[in-house]
């Protein structure tokens, strides 16, 4: 765990036993150093949910905002001041319910930022409802008899609204993971890393993943290498049920926004 | 020079080096303007953000990173920035908002003028709170009020509104530019001292992202360290309190207004557009014994300036809406408040000021 960035007086924290959020914080503060970031040009924003808790935990400047906003604040906050490193967390709901609009439009403008999105397929903080990512036929307590409505794929999302750089790995993937976010750091432009993880208490617990290991057993066995996939599938062979990709999906270069001046 | 190009030249000459706004009638002019001038600014930004609800958040970031940071729109874009104006205010975010006002509900009258968000500004996000609303009546107001606007926030860390109307906003009137304005910046954060303890009246400091001071900031209940603290009564209410008290305690000590003919019988409330009606009758003397307060800050209410009209028989409040602010004067005077309501867009005709001289007792 990367200490020195934590706010020890602020430990322990709101995450449930076996939740992946932690995990994911640890990866992202493994990359951040990695790259060279320092406390006092980095700045995390979160919009609500459990995913937007974690800036709270570390120490630097934060903005904990409203649900859904982030990355329009962010937005703010690196045009305003591009010299800053500027580092999101969000989550399925925030991201892809409520701050939809401002995702696509982040990802249009390709402003140098960092989102790393925690999906667990539910809300999480208030209980356990249905999300945008949520499969279809798992329950939750909006989806007590499974969810009829087609999922978001996030990384589609990105790659199509014009972000640089996407990739997607897991909370089991923590060395890939920890790679794709030094990569999205150093990416020019608008990065998003989706982080499939576990949520044993508000999905696992209806979804027959009670436990943590569940969940991180069904994520390595469900996880398809992006590459390996386009190496080895059939023309027009479709995945197995329930399995996702998972690498590098686009690293390109658009023209971007908010990169600071060199001179 | 048009209002709305005022207000924009105001915000600029207060330093304003961060605009991000979204097209609405009757405001558009003023993002237009930004976006002419501040690109040649060194450092300075104007972005168009996909609504309102991302423009109000772009400031407050904006703002953190020690920016001069504005937005402005009307009624309906005012209604989707609730959600980030509260926000401003639980963090304590000096911002800049300006309302060019129109006819609501809904949709309404895009190319006419209304005073109809006059209580949406005060109360319109949830919870307990308290802000500050100016309210321009001439062209030169929209330049002076829009710079003290900024210097407001500042002081008292708070988004302050600028309260125009379509009327003021697309009027052209002749106006002085200053050669420069007086710009008060926020009291910096002392060292040691954590960035929610008031230091001034109420007031935290303030120190900017990335200067090393480690801020975390947040909508929820929090300690003076910023951190999360929900289900404590008292921090709660202490907090809560303070938000309210450090602008409340301020009204009189920043009340900014004009009085004329202060010892007339009848006396004329108003702010923004109806003043100019008003002047009209009591300077013109069209009808007698009459005089007016007008308010350049509505918000936060300065009530005492209501005393000092001590041979008062009615106090008579124009408003572009169907009585709001009267309302606020009501609660706190003993003689008859009577109010003249008009909607649909157009201005008070002297006429239906003196008539409600008349019906209040006046001589003709």
């Amino acid at each position: 765990m990367r200490e020195d960035w934590l706010r020890n007086d602020r430990l322990p924290h709101i995450y449930c036993a076996g939740c992946g959020n932690g995990t994911i914080m640890n990866c992202v503060l493994e990359a951040v150093d990695k790259a060279g970031y320092e406390r006092d040009n980095t700045v995390f924003l979160s919009g609500i949910g459990c995913s937007s808790r974690a800036p709270g935990y570390i120490e630097t400047d934060s903005l904990h905002t409203t649900h859904g906003r982030a990355l329009a604040f962010a937005t703010g906050v690196k045009m305003a001041k591009p010299s800053l490193n500027v580092v999101v967390f969000t989550g399925d709901g925030d991201i892809a319910a409520i701050g939809g609009n401002h995702f696509i439009h982040a990802c249009r403008r390709n402003i140098d930022l960092t989102v790393v999105c925690m999906n667990n397929h539910i809300y999480g903080m208030t209980g356990g409802q249905g999300s945008p990512t949520t499969p279809i036929g798992k329950t939750s307590t909006t989806t007590p008899y499974g969810a009829v409505e087609v999922p978001f794929d996030l990384v589609d999302l990105a790659v199509a609204a014009g972000a640089n750089y996407v990739a997607r790995w897991t909370s089991y993937h923590v060395t890939q993971l920890t790679e794709a976010v030094l990569n999205g750091l150093n990416t020019p432009g608008f990065s998003l890393i989706e982080v499939r993880c576990q949520c044993p208490t508000s999905y696992g617990r209806r979804n027959k993943f009670r436990e943590p290991k569940d969940y991180m057993d069904f994520l390595r066995s469900h996880a398809v290498l992006k590459e390996k996939w386009e190496r080895t599938a059939k023309p027009g062979e479709e995945l197995p049920a329930e399995s996702f990709l998972v690498g590098e999906f686009v690293r390109r270069a658009r023209p971007v926004m908010g990169v600071a001046d060199e001179t | 020079m048009q209002g709305n190009i005022a207000s924009a030249e105001g915000a600029l000459a207060a330093g304003c080096n961060f605009f991000a706004g979204y097209p609405i009638t009757p405001s558009t002019e003023i993002a237009e303007h930004m976006a002419a001038r501040l690109p040649k600014r060194k450092g300075a930004c104007f972005i168009q953000m996909e609504d309102e609800i991302a423009s109000m958040a772009a400031i407050i970031g904006a703002a953190w990173t020690g920016a001069r940071a504005m937005t402005a729109t009307s009624g309906p874009g005012f209604s989707l920035m609730m959600e980030n104006i509260g926000y401003a205010v639980m963090s304590e975010t000096p911002c800049v908002i300006v309302n060019v006002q129109r006819g609501g509900p809904s949709t309404g009258q895009p190319t006419m003028a209304a005073q109809g968000d006059m209580m949406q500004v005060r109360f319109g996000s949830h919870g307990d709170y308290s802000i500050i609303a100016l309210c321009p009546s001439s062209v030169q107001e929209c330049f002076d009020l829009t710079a003290k606007a900024f210097n407001l926030a500042d002081q008292f860390r708070t988004p302050v509104f600028l309260m125009a109307d379509e009327v003021i906003g697309h009027m052209r009137e002749r106006i002085d530019l200053p050669d420069e304005v007086m710009v008060i910046r926020p009291r910096p954060l002392p060292e040691g001292v954590l960035p929610f303890t008031p230091v001034d009246n109420g007031v935290p400091g303030f120190a900017s992202f990335g200067t090393g001071r480690r801020i975390p900031v947040t909508g929820l209940t929090h300690n003076e360290q910023g951190y999360p603290d929900t289900t404590n009564p008292a921090r709660h209410e202490s907090l809560v309190r303070r938000l309210v008290s450090k602008i409340e305690d301020a009204r009189h000590e920043i009340a900014d207004f004009q009085v004329v003919n202060e010892d007339a019988a009848f006396i004329f409330v108003c702010y923004g557009a109806p003043v100019r009606t008003v002047q009209e009758v009591v300077d013109r003397r069209r009808v007698p014994d009459t005089g007016y307060l007008k308010l350049r800050i509505v918000w936060p209410f300065p009530e005492k300036l209501l005393q000092r009209f001590t041979n008062v028989r009615a106090f008579i409040v124009p408003e572009m809406n169907l009585g709001m602010i009267s309302r606020e004067i009501e609660r706190h005077v003993q003689v008859p408040v009577i109010p003249i309501g008009k909607i649909g867009g157009e201005l008070h005709t002297p006429e239906e000021l003196i008539e409600a001289v008349h019906f209040a007792g006046g001589d003709a």
